[in-house]
């Protein structure tokens, strides 16, 4: 197993994680949990893939996808700002109707074979550095070099400009920031439609890029609530949610490879393709999340960090006064 | 122009259950005009849906046994989420129930040829205990960690379903096939057309105990949450927990009981479809009733009698949603009628107005 | 006290301003005005209507009818944005600041200017030489959860002058300040005034506000009782009758002073705060029965964290005893078993179940015994008949027993809780700011609770923000200050300088 094939993969399906959780990290920042996160990538996987199919432009199906799954976030972002539903139902409603959606949208789809896909680039110079060049810049999909630089994009954002000062006091005490003359509404609306936005580009970025085709639910496969994990992982950071993206992103390629070798370790290789030891394998994402998010609850209690703290109520504008 | 949302005061008892049908009503309609957009007949697929469902004692029948793993199940998720407690886990449940139950036969666990009368109720309780043990993972980590219970009891579906097809593809294959074998006739769960012989009216009717389980369990559930402490503090908890702690409520414990419960029921679920319907282990044995459950919870109100009505609804929709064309119409629908349930909720709560000054109060 | 005052117009003018809300007409005819390089003293007791005037002065809301003006011509404010821009700023009572961020952080929220990047170190020089103008010490790169309420009141003022507010409303300053810190605040008014500045404090305290003001309109049931009188020409008793419509207060008569045996034994108590910096550091307190201990304290000295552990609600190292049990780090349920009543600072947030009815929450100390259950079940009509009798010996004012308890009003919603935990005949209560933010009508009627309750035999440990209500209530005062008694008075002869100076960590 040559490990820098497995993180250079892991950087490619990393990226999918990577766009969804920053797109909910941006929603969660303004306040709003969105946990549809799962149905919006289904609604950009397969609006990508339609849109590519049919006109043959995969930048086409990029642009479809996330606005696919902005509009979906929309729905959300009505329920739970203006009519004040509960957000987890909200979300929950979302990924329901992202899932039945896309698999309505995708009857028939899957024949389509293979379609057009995003380029793949290698950056001359920069792939000729040691190790981080061949994992990084070396054929890599178009996408993951837009996912390098959304990182540092929204670290900047939402630490150093004024926008960004005004997300966060919306999402830690939109009262403050309402009599301040922000808009607290239009802010979540805005940032709750980003991640919609990033959440359909994670769907795209399957069926586009990393593994072009459609195969129904199985496209996302959890993907969406991994995501989710990983912003509590993350603590509401991009990078940590980035480095957590392409960790998962490792891991998935892992456990493809994990079953090529006949011995592994100096032991016989019980999880070799085909036998029924592999579905083991398959638990080892999940359960990563599971330990991930147990970490993420024990550093903000003992950090009594955590979440911004007004997440997961809607906002009323003040109570009457006399 | 703005909307306005007021707290609602009067509204009268009967406000809360129209306004659900209502929810339901729209849902179906919006669904229909989805349906007829992507070229289908909403018209015609209803009819046919309600004939599928509903037309005859045959098709009543069928729907009744989709509807008893949706009755245990929801059970389940509406007593965890009366108290707040987002068990999304209930699909994961139900499969390490049915899990559970086959074990007892495939392991086996009881020997060949042990009588039904034993066989059967230790099915029961390695289906419930199993289904427990999924629901005590996410329950004990939110108790005692504080770990958000929504990514837990989730990610705990996909590795159930690992699980059982680690074991339906392994050890317990039927010839490489990917079902194991079937069960022995003492642990089939009685059905009424088992009677055909003595009451020939039956045959054909393959409703089986599990429904019995079901309505025995929601009248249980009912007279727990309604008439004992017990109920009373799962209200308080619910409401605001803080208070609840205040009187003395011992808030983790209560958390991890009722995940386990939870679990336990939803466990219960697959094993009756396990032992009801299927008679062997699949990996295919949910068609996602685990989340189906959810939607009904919501339906319900949480309230136990009322699950078995919104179940036996959703049961006659998965069955005759099987034939209809697209096959995604009944997880959108499912969404569509969630989202009609939170929007009836909203304008249960509050009234809505529109105001032309933007600053008000 | 002198001032500026006598520019002919005013700065800021309200002209039959008319507010209404469902069931209640909040401001009726009211007029008002503030004048150049003065400080205009509102008055009334909860519920007169001073909030929402200046909530419509300040732009948060619009007047059913009236006008505003200002530098003597009318103006409409459709958000509070737009009165800070015309140079009308607000303190509110309760802040609005975000923990998390630093003070200039919060300075700069919602302003246009720096317009994308954030240049924290300017700004905080800027926001440096602001504060320095006007002497108010506060450190712009220190975090809000890190400042103490003085300091983030000075925030939220330096927040107004840094958008240029000319005139300054004040909600309620000084309810949550020692009497030290209420004369800093007092200094920094009189340094704003001089420069030009206006200032309406809003204020339910005579003392203060005969102190600082120069002139004071009282507010009664929404119309004006005293129409900007000067402060030199009126007394605390003329202010007392426009307030309340009558003479005096009547204090309840109080029964005499006839402790019996310690109850609550309260000994070196040590316990950490919800952020996990110490809170109590050694207390060690006892209450007789038929006493009432008054515990003075500035919010955040320890005072809310010994309410919890002696509620055992908050783990501690130490012992808290009642008659002779040990309560502490044991289960809430325990100490209720022991006869322990709590009626908490936070009404709606540990008091209450909002959405549960009446009938639920009343029976909620209750409903694991008889007659409101009887081994697993419960007695439903039994729990109504309790519930029925509790509504009316304590005059609760609710549509009917099944009514959610959010609906109710903060007055009637004490009570509820006041019924709940007396009905249990407790031996110690513990009430944490029992009559925050109710009329006096209220008010009077759980200071009787409180002396009948005493008269029964039982120890009360009252806190409370309000040294008035401490000294006329409780017989002895004890003073918290960074989680330690730093003091101890009977009431009859305690001098509240001392204890102010006390509070603040002097003397």
């Amino acid at each position: 197993m040559d490990w820098t094939t497995i993180l250079a993969a892991g950087v490619t399906s990393g990226t999918i994680l990577l766009f969804a959780a920053i797109g909910e990290i941006f929603a969660e920042r303004s306040g709003v949990l969105n946990l549809g996160v799962e149905g919006m990538m289904l609604i950009g996987a397969v609006a990508g893939f339609a849109v590519t199919a049919s006109t043959g432009n995969p930048w086409l199906g990029v642009a479809m996808a996330m606005l696919a799954g902005g509009a979906l976030s929309l729905l959300h972002g009505v329920m739970t700002i203006h009519l004040r539903a509960d957000q987890v139902v909200s979300g929950l409603a979302l990924t329901f109707l992202g899932t039945g959606l896309a698999r309505v949208l995708g009857e028939g789809l899957s024949s389509a074979g293979s379609i057009a896909t995003l380029p793949v680039w290698t950056i001359p110079g920069l792939s000729d550095l040691p190790i981080l060049g061949e994992i990084f810049f070396t054929r890599q999909s178009v996408l993951a070099y837009v996912g390098y630089l959304l990182v540092p994009a929204a670290l900047f954002w939402i630490e150093r400009t004024r926008p960004g000062l005004h997300l966060r006091a919306v999402g830690e005490n939109p009262a403050a920031a309402d009599a301040l003359g922000i808009g607290v509404y239009v802010t979540r609306y805005a940032y709750v439609f980003v991640g919609g936005l990033l959440a359909g580009l994670a769907g795209a970025t399957i069926t586009l890029a990393v593994s072009p085709g459609w195969f129904g639910d199985q496209t996302v496969n959890g993907k969406g609530w991994i995501a989710i994990g990983l912003v509590i992982f993350a603590q509401w950071s991009p990078l940590r949610a980035a480095l957590g993206a392409f960790l998962f992103g490792a891991i998935f390629r892992l456990i493809l490879d994990i079953q090529g070798p006949v011995t592994l370790l100096g032991f016989v290789n019980p999880f070799t393709a085909g036998r029924s030891e592999t579905f083991f394998l398959e638990m080892l994402p999940y359960l990563m999340v599971i330990f991930v998010v147990i970490l993420g609850s024990r550093t903000a209690a003992r950090k009594r960090l955590g979440a911004p703290a007004a997440l997961g109520k809607p906002y009323v504008r003040g109570e009457r006064g006399s | 122009m703005n909307l306005h949302l007021e707290p609602r005061v009067d509204a009268p008892r009967w406000f809360s259950p129209v306004m659900t049908l209502a929810a339901v009503v729209f849902a179906l309609i919006v669904s229909g005009i989805i349906l007829w957009f992507v070229g289908g007949d909403p018209v015609r697929a209803f009819v046919h849906i309600a004939e599928v469902a509903f037309g005859s004692i045959g098709a009543i029948s069928d729907t009744l046994v989709k509807a008893t793993p949706l009755i245990l199940t929801g059970l389940g998720v509406s007593l965890a989420f009366r108290m707040r407690l987002w068990n999304i886990g209930a699909e994961g449940q139900f499969l390490l129930g049915a899990w559970g139950a086959s074990a007892i036969v495939l392991f086996p666990i009881l020997p060949a040829g042990t009588p039904g009368v034993i066989v059967i109720p230790a099915m029961m309780v390695a289906g419930a205990l199993a289904g427990g043990a999924w629901g005590f993972i996410p329950g004990i980590l939110r108790a005692r960690l504080g770990v958000n219970e929504i990514i837990t009891s989730l990610m705990l579906n996909y590795i159930a379903l690992s699980w059982i097809q680690y074991w339906v593809f392994g050890p317990w294959s039927e010839g490489g096939f990917q079902e194991t074998k079937t069960f022995p006739p003492e642990a089939w769960l009685p059905r009424l057309t088992d009677f055909a012989a003595q009451f020939p009216i039956l045959g054909g009717l393959t409703v089986h105990l599990g429904l019995i389980f079901g309505i025995v369990l929601a009248a249980i559930m009912w007279v727990a949450l309604e008439r004992t402490r017990w109920g009373y503090e799962i209200k308080l908890i619910g409401d605001n927990p803080r208070a609840a702690r205040y009187a003395g409520i011992d808030i983790a414990r209560k958390i991890l009981i009722v995940f386990v419960i939870s679990g336990a029921l939803a466990g219960l679920g697959g094993m009756s479809e396990v032992t009801g319907v299927v008679h062997r282990l699949q990996d295919r044995i949910s068609p996602g009733y685990g989340f189906t459950a959810i939607i009904i919870a919501y339906l319900a109100r949480f309230g136990p009698f009322r699950v078995i009505i919104a179940s036996i609804l959703f049961g006659g929709l998965i069955l005759a949603g099987r034939e209809i064309q697209p096959s995604g119409i009944p997880a959108m629908v499912q969404g569509i009628v969630l989202f009609s349930i939170i929007g009836s909720d909203v304008l249960v709560r509050y009234r809505i107005r529109f105001e032309r000054h933007l600053v008000t109060t | 006290m002198t001032s500026l005052a006598s520019a002919p117009i005013p700065a800021l003018e309200a002209r039959g301003i008319v507010k209404a809300f469902p069931g209640i007409v909040a401001n009726d005819h009211v007029d008002f005005d503030v004048r150049v390089g003065e400080i205009h003293a509102l008055l009334g007791e909860n519920g007169a209507g001073k909030s929402t005037l200046v909530n419509i002065l300040s732009g948060m809301y619009r007047p059913d009818a009236g006008q505003i003006l200002l530098d003597g011509a009318p103006v409409t404010f459709r958000s509070p944005r737009e009165a800070i821009a015309a140079g009308v700023g607000m303190v509110h009572q309760h802040f609005t600041l975000v923990p998390s961020q630093t003070v200039t952080e919060n300075i700069l929220l919602g302003l246009k200017r720096p317009r994308f990047l954030l240049r924290s170190k300017r700004s905080e020089a800027e926001i440096g030489a602001l504060a320095e103008q006007f002497g108010l010490r506060v450190d712009p790169g220190a975090k809000i959860w890190q400042l103490s309420v003085g300091e983030q009141q000075r925030v939220e003022i330096l927040k107004m002058l840094y958008r240029g507010a000319r005139i300054l409303i004040l909600d309620e300053p000084t309810a949550v300040l020692a009497p030290q810190e209420v004369e800093e605040l007092e200094r920094t008014m009189r340094t704003m005034i001089l420069s030009g500045h206006s200032i309406v404090f809003i204020s339910h305290k005579l003392t203060e506000v005969l102190a600082v003001a120069d002139r004071i309109t009282v507010m009664r049931r929404g119309k004006v009782t005293a129409a900007a009188i000067p402060a030199a020409g009126t007394s605390k008793a003329d202010l007392t009758s426009r307030m309340v419509g009558r003479a005096v207060i009547e204090m309840p008569e109080r029964p005499p002073f006839q402790p019996g045996p310690v109850v609550l034994s309260v000994k070196d108590i040590h316990a950490d705060g919800d952020r996990g910096l110490p809170a109590l550091r050694g207390v060690s307190l006892d209450v007789r029965a038929g006493e009432i201990v008054g515990i003075a304290a500035v919010a955040g000295n320890g005072q809310t964290e010994l309410a919890q552990v002696i509620t055992a609600m908050r783990a501690c190292r130490g012992s808290v005893t009642i008659g002779g049990v040990e309560v502490a780090n044991g289960s809430s349920g325990h100490a209720i078993a022991l006869g322990v009543a709590h009626v908490p600072e936070d009404r709606t947030g540990v008091g209450s179940a909002p959405n549960l009815s009446v009938t639920d929450n009343l029976i909620m100390k209750r409903y694991k015994e008889a007659p409101v259950a009887h081994g697993w079940f419960m007695d439903d009509p039994a729990a109504r008949t309790i519930a029925e009798d509790l509504r009316t010996s304590f005059s609760i004012t609710t549509p009917s027993i099944d009514t959610q308890v959010r609906l109710l009003s903060g007055g009637n919603l004490q009570r509820l809780i006041l019924a709940r935990e007396i009905d249990a005949g407790p031996k110690v209560m513990v009430a944490a700011q029992p009559t925050r933010g109710l009329d006096v009508g209220a008010i009077e009627a759980i200071h009787r609770i409180l002396f009948e309750r005493r008269a029964e035999g039982t120890a009360i440990l009252l806190i409370s923000e309000d040294l008035d209500e401490l000294l006329a209530v409780a017989d002895r005062v004890d003073v918290m200050y960074e989680g330690r008694i730093a003091g101890s008075f009977p009431a009859a002869t305690a001098d509240i300088h001392e204890i102010g100076l006390l509070m603040t960590g002097g003397g």
